[in-house]
């Protein structure tokens, strides 16, 4: 392999922050390389698809980078821009462009991106194209990288399926060992046959192969059903599921990257999965069961992270951190260990809407409290308990009052609007329970302040909501307004919301089929990368380019399916049983809700019974102090409701010296 | 207690701008178990105090920073306890134990020597015009600070320059321009003196030679190099 950085060296004076391509991360391995190596040594080059800051600290990179000991990993520097936003323009080649750094990224084995974002697929095909290697999977011969993809988003890869050679389900880790392995064998036998390869592929659990299936369309155009070209391929794709967090105690050498990042801390992964059961949630669905990391791994990750990275902020990662079996005593074990001498600092990133979490977040931040952040995600209760998420307004209250008189001063709350039969009523709960916060605030300061974020729903595969036509844009900046008039005089909330337009293209991709792959390299090729980045997206070039392909929004977003209609992921599982979400989804409607089967009985939902896994949950029974007592029963009446909570929000918490 | 730590920025690390090598420091510290003194208040940050800023792009064999302690360390072992922490590239070379009565690196240093490798030029042109310069009673010349355009008499900055054809890598082709400026009461910047040699036209690799304090008409540095730092010197890229 050889290394690129003489020819990106003299570029480096004319690009904006130029150490992000410099590499010298702390906790990089860079593999040496020469004519010696074993013809069957693999490499692979993980990234994800974004800019620097927000792909280095990417955990999923660094989990399966650091869970193979028999490839070499690299992290490119990624696609670096000169001038415009743009990019390169397909079809030129500027060489020093590439990204990858030291060896250029058309040398690896494997190219393979991590996805969590819709928005970011562009930028896929413009990576694999800077890379020297053609964006079309059926134009690749032996001698190109094989192209593969991972993360969630990839519950419904079919957008993608022209483009990338695999594609990884579930949880990573064990896979990339057994891919490794078969393509190392390949490469012993001479790295002759393309497709023999992919066929093999093909066999590793959790792995599918898009090439080898074939979606049959009826006349009128509509899905038929997807079926298998070979005998090598499964006709169902199940993903991977870890069975136990504590075997895979990764990443060991968390990337410290020299130029600031999102993100910029030591995160320890505390467990996977979530059984909260949130009806618009892809995470908590597709990573069932909850899996949870021993509380003396973690204290043990953390302690010897916080001493190898020299951070000063250590984030404990999960669905919902609070819901932690061993929450408290890690908590308590961080503030009193040496090495963090009272100056190391607990985020928790995801927080539940009750006294306990805010309890705990204030217990790690014994000094300046500034903001803490919620997510009820609707404002009434009835569309509450039909996305089962189910808060009662006094939760939310007594949270709100507990955090402003411990000396809180900022609250954030997280909303989705364009709910599955969501009314005016509905939207305007939302200005209702922020003006209440406000009053509550009233109580403990002159001017507390209360951020709302609204963001418009997109439904994604393998949930309850996958047949749900979310909202045209008209109607979801109709209800935004609507929002902005009623919060006009209210002068302690202020209204944040999401632009509309993005949020339809995210729902044409969440549940688009492979035809879609044709309106993404056409909007790749007219320039359209970094489409997550407000500034860069252009709805009226994917307008055209849907309408040139003879699609539209309309069919993939905002139509309403029927659940007998064949879905373009109906061939790849994520271990939910379509009933089960069927149920859930007649369930939401019904209004009805659904206990967290960590703590109750087993509904059958497939993540567990189908692979023969369980939860592995430290204590029987729900945190201590957590308002959402599960044991009750979710199917009475409001005063008597589990309430579940996870905030996206972030609570830096200093621990006092 | 207070350090005061001499540090090379050498090769690739050059391009890390100036609150990113704060930050690397602070992780380096830490790292290498330092009690470091940490500022009161709701969010206490570690006392570090960092002198003139280096531009990113330029190397450096003479930057600095003062570390306050809350306990006693071994002064002139900081630079092998700490330079294993750091990123390639940044190197602790020298520390020396100050008083906070010394005054900060801000306020004590009144003069840089740059070194900047030139090329696309001769060195009898080059030579040539720094002559012209150096005979100049005045260079007026329009400076950007804080926004707005400034006049600024750069005569007064320039103390000394230098030029001799670069023997250390002479089969690089090029010639080594050395230049002593003035830091205080006002300075300029690297491009703003090679401005002044127009209309030379002309790319240079700069680095940072050294620091210097006046007291008494004698110039020092803050923390002398040491004698042996060869691999510092060595530009790791």
């Amino acid at each position: 392999m050889s290394s690129i950085w003489t020819a990106l060296e003299p570029l480096l004076e004319r690009v904006q922050r130029p150490a992000r391509y410099i590499g010298l991360e702390d906790g990089a391995v860079v593999p040496e390389y020469s004519d010696d190596d074993p013809v069957d040594r693999v490499s692979w080059l993980l990234t994800y698809p974004d800019s620097y800051e927000i792909r280095l600290p990417n955990q999923g990179l660094q989990i399966c980078a650091r869970s193979s000991t028999s490839a070499t990993m690299r992290w490119p520097s990624g696609p670096m821009r000169l001038g415009g936003p743009r990019g390169r323009t397909p079809g030129r080649r500027p060489a020093a462009l590439l990204g990858g750094y030291p060896p250029a990224c058309g040398e690896f084995d494997v190219i393979a991106f991590n996805l969590s974002a819709e928005l970011t697929f562009t930028n896929v095909l413009n990576c694999i194209d800077l890379a020297g290697v053609p964006v079309r999977s059926a134009d690749r011969d032996a001698s190109h990288p094989l192209v593969g993809v991972g993360g969630h988003c990839t519950t419904n890869p079919e957008p993608l399926a022209d483009f990338v050679d695999f594609v990884v389900l579930g949880d990573g880790e064990e896979a990339v060992g057994e891919l490794t392995e078969v393509i190392s064998c390949w490469k012993r036998a001479g790295s002759v046959d393309r497709q023999a390869l992919l066929e093999e592929l093909a066999a590793v659990e959790g792995v599918y192969v898009p090439s080898l299936y074939e979606p049959i369309y009826s006349a009128e155009g509509d899905l038929v059903e997807t079926v298998p070209k070979v005998a090598a391929a499964p006709d169902v794709v199940e993903k991977r599921t870890v069975a136990d967090l504590a075997e895979w105690a990764y990443p060991k050498n968390q990337l410290v990257p020299l130029t600031e990042v999102v993100h910029d801390r030591l995160n320890v992964e505390v467990f996977r999965g979530c059984t909260r059961g949130c009806r618009f949630c892809q995470a908590g669905m597709i990573t069932r069961p909850v899996r949870e990391r021993p509380a003396e791994q973690v204290r043990e990750m953390i302690s010897n992270g916080l001493a190898r990275t020299g951070y000063d902020e250590v984030a404990l990662t999960s669905l919902s951190t609070a819901d932690f079996s061993g929450i408290e005593p890690v908590v308590d074990g961080i503030m009193s260990d040496p090495i963090s001498a009272g100056q190391v600092s607990v985020s928790l990133p995801s927080l539940r809407v009750d006294a306990f979490t805010v309890g705990l977040a204030t217990s790690i931040r014994q000094g300046r409290r500034t903001g803490l952040t919620f997510a009820p995600e609707a404002g009434t209760w009835r569309m509450r308990q039909i996305i089962n998420k189910l808060i009662r307004e006094e939760d939310l209250y007594e949270a709100v009052e507990s955090a402003y008189s411990e000396g809180w001063r900022r609250m954030k709350l997280y909303f989705l609007t364009g709910l599955p039969s969501e009314t005016d009523e509905d939207t305007l709960g939302i200005a209702t329970l922020a003006r209440n916060c406000v009053a509550i605030g009233k109580k403990y300061h002159q001017h507390p302040s209360v951020t709302v974020s609204v963001g418009g729903f997109v439904p994604k595969s393998n949930t309850p909501f996958q047949w749900f036509g979310q909202n045209t844009v008209t109607e979801l900046q109709r209800k935004i307004y609507l929002l902005r008039d009623e919060l006009k005089r209210d002068h302690g909330v202020q209204l944040k919301w999401h632009d509309p337009k993005t949020t339809l293209i995210e729902g044409v991709f969440s549940r688009g089929d492979r035809r879609i792959g044709d309106v993404l390299e056409a909007v790749w090729r007219a320039g359209g990368t970094f489409q997550e980045w407000t500034e860069y997206f252009d709805l009226d070039r994917w307008e055209q380019a849907l309408a040139d392909a003879g699609l539209s929004a309309e069919y993939y977003a905002n139509r309403h399916r029927h659940v007998d209609e064949a879905l373009p992921w109906d061939h790849l599982s994520a271990g939910l049983h379509k009933d089960f979400l069927a149920q859930d989804w007649a369930d939401a409607l019904a209004e009805v809700g659904l206990p967290d089967c960590r703590w109750t009985p087993c509904y059958d939902c497939g993540a567990c019974t189908g692979y023969g896994i369980e939860h592995v949950v430290a204590s029987a029974v729900p945190p201590a102090g957590g308002s959402q007592g599960t044991g009750q029963d979710v199917t009475s009446d409001v005063g008597a409701v589990p309430v579940m909570l996870g905030t996206t929000g972030r609570a830096p918490a200093g621990v006092g010296s | 207690m207070r350090a005061r730590i001499r540090y090379t920025v050498t090769g690739r690390i050059r391009f890390l701008g100036h609150r990113d090598v704060a930050r690397t420091w602070e992780r380096a510290l830490r790292r290498a178990g330092m009690p470091v003194a940490y500022s009161e208040g709701f969010s206490p940050r570690p006392k570090l105090h960092f002198g003139l800023a280096l531009s990113v792009g330029h190397e450096s064999l003479a930057e600095y920073v003062d570390v306050d302690f809350a306990g006693p360390v071994d002064v002139a072992g900081l630079p092998s306890e700490l330079t294993p922490h750091l990123p390639v590239g940044i190197e602790a070379v020298g520390a020396v134990a100050v008083q906070r009565a010394d005054g900060s690196l801000q306020a004590t240093v009144d003069a840089c020597t740059w070194s900047l490798w030139c090329t696309g030029v001769t060195t009898d042109e080059l030579a040539a015009r720094a002559a012209e310069l150096l005979a100049a009673t005045e260079l007026p010349a329009t400076v950007t600070r804080k926004g707005k355009q400034v006049p600024w008499d750069l005569r007064p900055i320039i103390k000394a320059l230098d030029v001799a054809p670069d023997i250390t890598t002479n089969d690089r082709g090029g010639s080594l321009l050395t230049a002593e400026l003035a830091t205080a009461p006002r300075g300029i910047r690297i491009p703003e003196l090679l401005a002044a040699f127009e209309p030379l036209v002309f790319t240079a690799r700069v680095t940072r030679l050294n620091q210097w304090t006046t007291t008494d008409g004698s110039r020092t540095e803050p923390v002398p190099m040491p004698r042996r730092v060869s691999h510092a010197l060595e530009r790791a890229s």
